[in-house]
């Protein structure tokens, strides 16, 4: 087939400034005086910054195994400090003939987490194998058993304490919050004055404070001659303050359901519980997870504050990496190898958060 | 959901039994009952309690804890070390996390009558003291007016140092810091000018964290009395007594001249009453504690006397190189003076 | 009442012959029995809990009550807001010491932080793209780090990196930078200041009626009248009469280095200048999402029919989008403004003497550590409810009216 083309014009491209690298840069950072201005300042900063820190990343950074003293003559980042500390770094005092098995339970825990984020596998089952995943990582960190020597818990730390914090605060905050934000939602006065008493007390104290009071009066609250680990009683302040955070997401997704759904289910004739697990939790708590995540994504970076009752978590084993005076002054390279680590599982969760947001979309929103 | 809910409380439970909760009633039987004593000490001082690489402890609170070890579950290496800050050490004795505190803690009326706890002795006696870098140009702590002064807070030292300040009619400031480690490093980052805390924790400062040892120096004052000891939880007069006399008995050895390499000779030949009875060849001094007669025989044999652990851990043989001074016995001149063992 | 007794005249003109289980099976009493079982369950929780406590601090003999609040605390504090502090105060005083630092820290942060979290959320929109793209770049790296690390960090880098007190740096006459922190002239007091003070309070007043007359003015008439001119002129003008009029004191107390430290002028410690840089940055991240998901969240028909009726962008910005993002804005900025408050709490990682650290060190020195951290949580609980009963009352001013 042939077009005709008598009488009618060829279309003609559009002017070169409008297309291409220059229109691009035009539309996109030259359309103005205003918006040039701020391109031009922008660009400045970028110059006057960027060089040096890629030369103190990369191009000038030391390496390889050298001693200390190169490091501080070196113009650029001393990684040497990293490879000679990230034993250290990553699994804190754990006993270091030991140190494979926290690291074979890291990788573990990140396998099943990285399944679980697959909606394929959204099924009950799960939840058992993520009940195994924990109690194998609780084994190869604990020994015990298996002909693996005891390791208490005082001497665990870096990476798999904050995962292991993060984990089963997560796993055992949320059925706690379902409760707590039932409870509120409730018209029992007494069941929901008290759920609103602990939501708002919490909410309203910083977390160091339930830190302390977990390692300075939990002791206390306990019969004479009982004690509890440092370990748990840091997660049990955790599982607190997380729950009542979470419980308030989930009334949000509660709110968010309509009436109808309510009053449907109470027309068959359902009682309460058969209400929330058939009808309203499902609804609702599918409307929450991406707040759900995020909640947990600041629950990951709060884990970070058990550093302060003295617990090797990532942070606390980074600084102990400092404690040793030829290293001392190597801080910022020890602060940036774990913030992009912190960074990396922070980055994901919040990407990960986004992407439910629109899977799950499908049509509450008016 | 009910799924959730089995999954979350079989969580706790394995987790709590993986914690393990610590049970002790009486603190004698239930360190039999686990094998081990249960010992609080510093996270890392220098002669006082560190750990190597390897999660070794040595030091001299470090060695009391082993002593104690010895002498009531018969092995030395029987010590389950539990690291504590200067805020968690109390509470962790108190709530029965660890038997016996030895981290360099001073005794004072507060702490023996309103923390729950009891004093077992004194293992050092230390004082106060200022570390300032040595281009700084002070020679005495008279100079300090209106210097910045790091101090770790929760400690005696920090107390010490307000009183004497206003006792000389001067101004500091301080930067108070919750950590050991932190107010360190911010004093040799240069945050302040002047550090302050015992002077046998100084001399380890200095001796082992400092970049360069030559660049700090230790003022002459000492501006208090800090006797340093280990304490067990109030309540259990038993288990208070074998700490006391464990430690009265390491000293009585150093007095007696029993060290760890003549122990078994003195034990066999020696006519000494007071060697026979702390040996346990004559007398009921083991059974009187509710211990086995040679409780005392194999502190000494494993740990040496009081003087083999001052000499190994902060004395001349160690880098911290302290004299013996005041934690000299008193026939020496000094304050180590045991109580007899009758 | 009613309604029940009706039901009971019902029950008993058709009697359905109840079984015995069925009374469990009323809803009504199934919610009382409930609500006295969590009840129960919860007292008894708590008198098991109690009891605990109250045999534990007998048998070890620890002291209880707030006695201790008026004894003297014997620990000096390094820096204080408002009050004098002496280590021969007590420790009731101590507490309000370490509350006001609190205080003045919490405020500081949250006037920057919106400030930064304002220009930073609305550069995300921005068309140009690079200025949007480094707004985003900030936004995914404070919000994705731990507030702690960020403090640590910068509280290393200043006690590293700057100068040590000797070879501060100048960075205009009369302040200085170092390793102790920022030195800066101030004025040396003079009865003049406080009128100064009022003269400035009542200029803000003045202010305030001249917006209302000001909006009746545009109502009335069409024509908006100059807000920006006057309202400097009063705000800076008036005291700036006071002090003509106070004789016009310029006496400057400058900071003068002594033998360790600069003395003289005010300071601000490293400790509060890394913890305010932390604490803004890190919320700003999270204000900045806030008011780009809220100019978003704004219908863009809004946009589309504002500027066909003329409006320049600025003025689509100020009088069409962010009276109506504000209302979406206003709640979750509220609760990140908590959150700031409370992480303000992290001072006691750094050294900053906060009502944390300084309730710490009380706990530490005289062992009481149930009343001391029930003073920190008190103290935190009423600071929290203040701003959120304040952030409440705005939000209902700012309410859209509906019909």
């Amino acid at each position: 087939m042939s077009v005709p083309n008598s009488g009618e014009k060829t279309e003609l491209p559009p002017p070169k400034t409008q297309v291409g690298v220059i229109g691009w840069l035009r539309a996109n950072l030259f359309n103005g005086w205003f918006n040039t201005l701020l391109t031009l300042i922008a660009g400045y900063i970028l110059i006057s910054t960027v060089p040096p820190l890629i030369d103190w990343l990369f191009l000038d950074a030391v390496w390889g195994m050298v001693d200390p003293e190169v490091c501080k003559q070196a113009e650029g980042a001393c990684w040497t400090f990293i490879r000679e500390k990230y034993r250290l770094i990553l699994f804190g005092t754990y006993p270091f003939n030991e140190q494979w098995r926290p690291l074979v339970g890291v990788l573990l825990l990140l396998t099943v987490v990285g399944f679980s984020c697959n909606r394929r596998f959204w099924h009950p089952w799960l939840g058992a194998v993520w009940l195994a995943t924990l109690l194998i990582y609780l084994m190869l960190l604990g020994g015990g058993v298996l002909g693996l020597t005891p390791v208490r818990t005082e001497l665990w730390g870096g990476l798999p304490l904050t995962l292991l914090l993060a984990v089963v605060g997560i796993v055992v905050a949320f059925p706690l919050s379902i409760l707590l934000a039932l409870g509120r939602r409730s018209n029992m006065p007494i069941v929901k004055s008290i759920c609103i008493g602990y939501i708002e007390l919490v909410r309203g104290v910083p977390l160091i404070t339930l830190l302390f009071m977990a390692s300075f009066m939990l002791p206390l609250f306990m019969p004479t001659g009982v004690s509890i680990d440092a370990l748990l009683r840091a997660q049990v302040a955790i599982i607190i303050f997380v729950s009542s955070y979470l419980a308030e997401v989930i009334r949000g997704g509660l709110q968010a359901l309509p009436k109808g759904q309510y009053e449907g289910a109470e027309s068959l004739g359902l009682t309460y519980w058969q209400t929330q697990r058939k009808i309203i939790l499902p609804q609702a708590l599918k409307i929450s997870i991406p707040p759900i995540v995020n909640t947990y994504l600041g629950m990951f970076k709060d884990t970070s504050l058990v550093a302060i009752v003295s617990l090797t978590d990532l942070l606390l084993a980074t600084r102990q990496a400092f404690a040793d005076p030829e290293w001392r002054s190597f801080f910022v390279e020890g602060y940036v190898f774990i913030a992009i680590i912190y960074w990396c599982f922070c980055f994901f969760m919040s990407k990960y958060s986004q992407h439910l947001e629109r899977v799950l979309d499908t049509g509450h929103k008016r | 959901m009910r799924r959730t809910k089995w999954f979350a409380a079989a969580t706790v439970a394995a987790f709590v039994g993986a914690a393990g909760v610590a049970q002790a009633g009486d603190t004698f039987d239930s360190v039999m009952e686990r094998g081990t004593v249960r010992c609080g000490v510093n996270t890392g001082l220098a002669g006082f309690s560190i750990a190597d690489d390897q999660g070794n402890w040595t030091g001299l609170d470090v060695d009391y804890c082993r002593a104690v070890a010895a002498a009531v579950v018969g092995d030395s290496d029987k010590v389950e070390f539990v690291p504590l800050s200067a805020q968690q050490r109390f509470t962790a004795l108190q709530s029965g996390e660890v038997d016996v505190l030895s981290r360099n803690t001073t005794w004072t009326l507060t702490r023996d009558v309103s923390l729950g706890i009891h004093f077992a002795g004194i293992n050092f006696y230390d004082g106060q003291g200022f570390m300032v870098p040595a281009d700084l140009g002070v020679d005495s702590a008279k100079q300090l007016d209106g210097a910045e002064v790091c101090v770790q807070t929760g400690t005696t030292t920090e107390l010490n140092l307000a009183d004497y300040f206003r006792a000389q009619n001067m101004s500091f400031k301080p930067v108070v810091f919750e950590g050991f480690e932190e107010s360190l490093s911010a004093f040799f980052a240069g945050r302040c000018q002047v550090y302050t805390t015992d002077k046998s924790g100084l001399a380890a400062i200095k001796s082992v964290d400092a970049p360069n040892p030559d660049d700090y120096k230790i003022l002459p004052e000492t501006i208090s009395k800090e006797p340093l000891g280990p304490s067990v939880r109030r309540g259990d007069d038993a288990w208070f007594a074998i700490a006391k006399w464990v430690l009265i008995a390491l000293v009585q050895a150093e007095e007696s001249g029993i060290t760890s390499d003549n122990i078994d000779d003195m034990k066999a030949n020696s006519d000494n009453p007071m060697v026979k009875r702390v040996l346990g060849a004559s007398g009921d001094m083991g059974e009187k504690l509710g211990l086995d007669p040679e409780w005392a025989y194999r502190a000494i044999k494993q740990m040496g006397n009081y003087g083999e652990m001052y000499d190994r851990n902060v004395g001349m043989e160690s880098p911290l190189g302290l004299d013996r001074g005041l934690n000299a016995q008193w026939t020496d001149g000094g304050l180590m003076y045991a109580p007899p063992i009758r | 009442m009613a309604e029940q007794v009706a039901r009971k005249a019902g029950d008993s003109a058709a009697p359905p012959r109840r079984e015995a289980g069925a009374f469990l099976r009323d809803p009504r009493v199934r919610a009382v029995l409930y609500q006295i079982l969590v009840l129960g369950g919860v007292i008894l929780l708590v008198a098991y809990l109690v009891s605990n406590t109250m045999d534990n601090l007998e048998e070890r003999s620890i002291r209880t009550g707030f006695g201790f609040l008026s004894n003297e605390a014997g620990f000096y504090i390094g820096e204080t807001t408002f009050v004098a502090y002496e280590a021969s105060d007590s420790y009731g005083q101590a507490f309000v010491v370490g509350l006001l630092n609190t205080l003045r820290v919490a405020l500081l942060g949250i006037v920057l932080s919106t400030i930064i979290g304002a220009i930073v959320g609305i550069a995300r929109l921005s068309s140009n793209w690079l200025i949007a793209k480094l707004a985003s770049v900030y936004v995914e790296v404070m919000r994705n780090i731990p507030l702690l690390l960020q403090l640590f960090f910068w509280y290393g880098a200043i006690s590293f990196l700057l100068p040590s007190v000797r070879d501060a740096i100048t960075v205009i006459p009369g302040v200085f930078l170092s390793k102790s922190g920022l030195q800066y002239a101030v004025p040396v007091s003079h009865p003049i200041h406080p009128w100064m003070g009022l003269a400035f309070l009542a200029a803000i007043a003045a202010c305030v009626v001249y917006y209302k007359w000001a909006k009746r003015h545009q109502a009335e008439t069409g024509r908006e009248p100059n807000l920006l001119l006057p309202s400097l002129g009063m705000l800076i003008g008036l005291p700036a009469l006071v002090w003509l009029a106070g004789g016009a004191p310029t006496q400057m107390d400058v900071p003068e280095l002594a033998t360790f430290r600069y003395v003289g002028g005010t300071s601000v410690t490293p400790e509060f200048l890394a913890l305010l840089l932390g604490l803004t940055f890190y919320t700003a991240g999270f204000i900045a999402e806030i008011v780009r998901s809220g100019i978003v969240a704004v219908a863009w028909g809004q946009t589309e029919a504002a500027s066909a009726i003329g409006l320049s962008r600025t003025l689509v910005l100020r009088l069409v989008l962010l009276p109506q993002a504000l209302r979406i804005i206003v709640p979750p900025t509220t609760s990140q403004y908590l959150n700031l408050t409370k992480n303000s709490s992290l001072a006691v990682a750094i050294g900053y003497p906060d009502l944390v650290s300084v309730g710490n060190t009380t706990l530490n020195q005289t062992g009481q550590a149930i009343e001391c951290i029930s003073i920190m949580m008190a103290c935190y609980l009423t600071i929290s409810l203040s701003i959120s009963f304040f952030m409440n009352w705005y939000n209902k001013h700012i309410a859209l009216v509906e019909r």
